[in-house]
């Protein structure tokens, strides 16, 4: 007979079927057996966070950062709902998680016992799927699916729950099988006859774009890789979604830079005056569109997505091509260079006159700022990190509001996997904890979190896990004493009603860092800036840097409530005949 | 046109709302239902009606019958949302009123009365196969099958029969002929 394994053992035994090499958690009562086992497993080494929704949020940096799923281990009832966070955040942006959480002993279930919560009915809305282990037997096979759930097809969080005495309880374990398909549910659903559809679309098309997402990121590192030949061989102008900044170089003269909300004039005017829209791995978030009814009127769209439902949800399209980015982008470069070996020579001609009116869209120099000499402005402030770091294969998290729309706009990424931000969800909080995920999964590279003072006060307690491991993170505070995005609403939207939008009785961030036990330092004025940031980078230790800006500094340009793209307020100038009225005010 | 409180739909542009019957093969595992109906509720689609059992013991596979409406968008977007679900199979569409198919509810009915008024109730019902399922001196328990505005009619046809209670199930629907769905 074979041997049996606690219920506690199979978990570890799974993980290591499973390769994790880290677990990011809380221990508690319910997941005491799993936390005793884990003295046994040296290969898995366990990363204490400070609450759980930062142990949430350090597996989606460890993960978008290396490629691998992240794991987390919460204790039931509380530790569950305060992961509920990071799973929705993980839902929204389709980074895979598994989490592992305890439950109160099967007999107890459902008698209100203590930090007992329905841990399945609460994650049931964002997860891709969660179990209840009521029998030890399914243990090993249930954790071995999570695993494969969360990392196939578009990827996504998902939930083990498993009973107190489930971990004590023995069973066999059942090695693990990888299964080809989930109840018949295959990636890649296109054919050729797409691919030659798209082609002959692409030669016809005069006013083309490339409207890329994180789907690209989500792909893989080749995918990136051949989105860079596709549009090389191609010669089109390409827009990334806040998602898929990476994806594609930065600073390549074919990228019109992000789009959105607060994307560039010309990113947003070529893809409202496009006659080609090739969408690959982006969904048509509100952020994007704008208004949806005036959005690109003059197009045909082509969406390239391996999630079915993302088809036709917000914008109807003309061409669907159901299937990973990868394997859709190969097949379409192949297929070009065997049939139309001179795409790009005879495209040049088509395209000409579309890249003219490119030109003079990016002569209006949309990021453009007033700098000054006296106070330094956020934009300005990033502009140098970028510059003093850009060498270095920085990876970089932000919080959210206008410092991560200005991180966004402002610092150019050129590989895939090096920028972490909570898009879908708009998660405050989330950079600092996904920092201490990324410098897990890279100890030897520069990581540093764009924050903003009020979002890292939501996450602040994660510095001392950072300290705790010696995770050198910088944490590169944009302090303009406000929650600057609703500031900034209210001023445009509210009649410069600020309200509760300031926070009075900051801690001084300084000292903050050096309670810690990592080092403070604060920069005041833009001409000791360099000299600053250049010190923090050398610090081999957890910085906090508190960078004082501009208090009242807005996040231009921008697409104004119920707007659609070529409505764009470029600056504070433009404000006055381009108001936002009546029903653009009660949108978010 | 009537303004919107949202901006970034239009509701001049709304399609026309169509009744649909959906038919989803599941696993028959604990949560299927609530993930199913979750759905519904958490994306704002709405559901008329329901009916769910297990169709194959021996695989686990239980049939949900959901009755819908939604524009041609939105019924898209249910089939496709239904199909990510980990326990769900394969998901059925069809028109209400799609001759192919064949639709059934049932509804048990309860009368009290004279004899006279429970003969005229039987009359009533008499198209839609009404079984006698009980009968003492004064009441009588029917059961018919037929389709959702049918059962809506002979409910109130025999109100002045003495009908006291009604219990409902969901729709079922099945294809006619020789043809299963794959």
């Amino acid at each position: 007979m074979s041997k049996l394994y606690t219920g506690a053992e199979i978990v570890f035994k799974c993980m290591e079927d499973q390769n994790v090499e880290f677990i990011f958690g809380y221990p508690g009562g319910a997941v005491l057996p799993i936390y005793d086992e884990l003295k046994n497993h040296e290969g898995i080494k366990h990363i204490l966070v400070r609450h759980e929704q930062g142990a949430g949020h350090a597996a989606e940096g460890y993960a978008r950062s290396c490629g691998k799923p992240g794991v987390v281990l919460v204790t039931s009832g509380p530790g569950a709902t305060n992961v509920v966070t990071a799973l929705t955040d993980a839902y929204m942006d389709s980074i895979p998680l598994v989490c592992i959480s305890g439950q109160v002993p099967t007999h107890l279930i459902g008698t209100d016992a203590f930090q007992e919560c329905d841990t399945t009915g609460i994650t049931r809305p964002c997860t891709k799927h969660n179990w209840l282990v009521k029998d030890v037997k399914d243990l090993a096979k249930t954790i071995h699916k999570a695993f494969e759930v969360a990392t196939s097809g578009r990827p996504g969080p998902v939930l083990v729950d498993i009973p107190k005495d489930i971990q004590f309880q023995k069973a066999k374990y059942t090695n693990f099988k990888k299964q080809k398909k989930l109840n018949g549910k295959s990636n890649n659903r296109f054919s050729q006859k797409d691919i030659d559809k798209l082609i002959e679309m692409m030669s016809k098309a005069t006013q083309p774009i490339f409207y890329t997402g994180g789907g690209v990121i989500n792909s893989g590192p080749k995918a990136s890789q051949q989105l860079r030949e596709l549009v090389s061989i191609t010669g089109f102008p390409i827009t990334s979604t806040l998602q898929g900044l990476g994806s594609f170089p930065g600073d390549d003269n074919q990228f019109l830079g992000m789009l959105g909300m607060h994307g560039t004039y010309e990113a947003n005017n070529a893809m409202h005056d496009c006659d080609l829209m090739i969408n690959i791995g982006a969904r048509f978030d509100d952020r994007i569109t704008g208004k949806i009814d005036e959005f690109s009127p003059k197009s045909k769209k082509v969406h390239i997505d391996i999630d079915p439902s993302s088809i036709n949800k917000n914008v109807k399209v003309d061409l669907p091509i159901i299937g990973d980015v990868s394997d859709v982008i190969s097949l379409l470069i192949k297929t070009i260079k065997k049939n139309k070996p001179n795409f790009l020579k005879s495209n040049k001609e088509n395209t000409s006159k579309w890249w003219e009116q490119i030109a003079k869209w990016r002569s209006v120099n949309s990021l453009n700022f007033v700098n000054s000499d006296k106070t330094i402005k956020p934009q300005f402030a990033i502009q140098r990190l970028y510059e003093l770091t850009k060498n270095k294969d920085t990876f970089i998290t932000t919080e959210v509001g206008q410092h991560q729309m200005w991180a966004a706009q402002h610092y150019k990424f050129d590989k895939p996997n090096r920028w972490m931000t909570s898009g879908g969800l708009g998660t405050m909080g989330y950079g600092l904890p996904a920092a201490v995920g990324v410098q897990i999964a890279h100890p030897d590279k520069l990581v540093v979190d764009i924050a903003g003072e009020a979002s890292v006060l939501m996450t602040m307690q994660e510095m001392s896990t950072a300290v705790q491991y010696n995770l050198p993170i910088k944490i590169f505070i944009l302090n303009n004493e406000y929650m600057g995005m609703v500031r900034q609403w209210q001023e445009l939207l509210h009649e410069k009603n600020y309200s509760e939008s300031y926070t009075a009785a900051l801690p001084n961030f300084v000292k903050l860092a050096e309670a810690y036990g990592c080092v403070g330092i604060r920069a005041k004025t833009p001409d000791e800036l360099d000299q600053k940031i250049q010190e923090m980078i050398d610090i081999k230790k957890p910085v906090i840097f508190d960078c004082l800006v501009d208090k009242e500094e807005n996040c231009f340009p921008m697409i104004p409530s119920g707007k659609p793209h070529n409505q764009m307020l470029l600056g504070p100038n433009d404000q006055e005949e381009n108001k936002i009225t009546g029903k653009g005010k009660t949108l978010v | 046109m009537a303004k919107s409180k949202s901006a970034y739909s239009d509701p001049g542009k709304k399609g026309k709302l169509d009744t649909h019957i959906i038919v989803v093969w599941v696993d028959n595992e604990a949560g299927v239902l609530a993930r199913v109906a979750g759905l519904f509720s958490g994306r704002g689609y709405n559901i008329e009606s329901l009916a769910v059992a297990e169709v194959d013991p021996k695989r686990g596979i239980s049939r949900i019958t959901i009755v819908t409406t939604g524009t041609p968008q939105v019924i898209e977007q249910i089939k496709l949302q239904l199909g990510k679900l980990i326990p769900v199979h394969k998901v059925a569409d069809f028109m209400r009123g799609d001759k192919k198919i064949i639709f059934k509810e049932m509804a048990l009915l309860k009368l009290v009365g004279n004899t006279s008024k429970r003969n005229k109730a039987l009359k009533v019902c008499k198209k839609f196969n009404p079984v006698v399922l009980d009968k003492t001196q004064k009441s009588v328990v029917l059961q018919i099958t037929a389709l959702r505005r049918e059962i809506d009619t002979v409910m109130g046809d025999l109100k002045k029969f003495g009908l006291v209670s009604v219990s409902r199930t969901g729709a079922v629907a099945m294809t006619r002929g020789s043809e299963i769905f794959k």
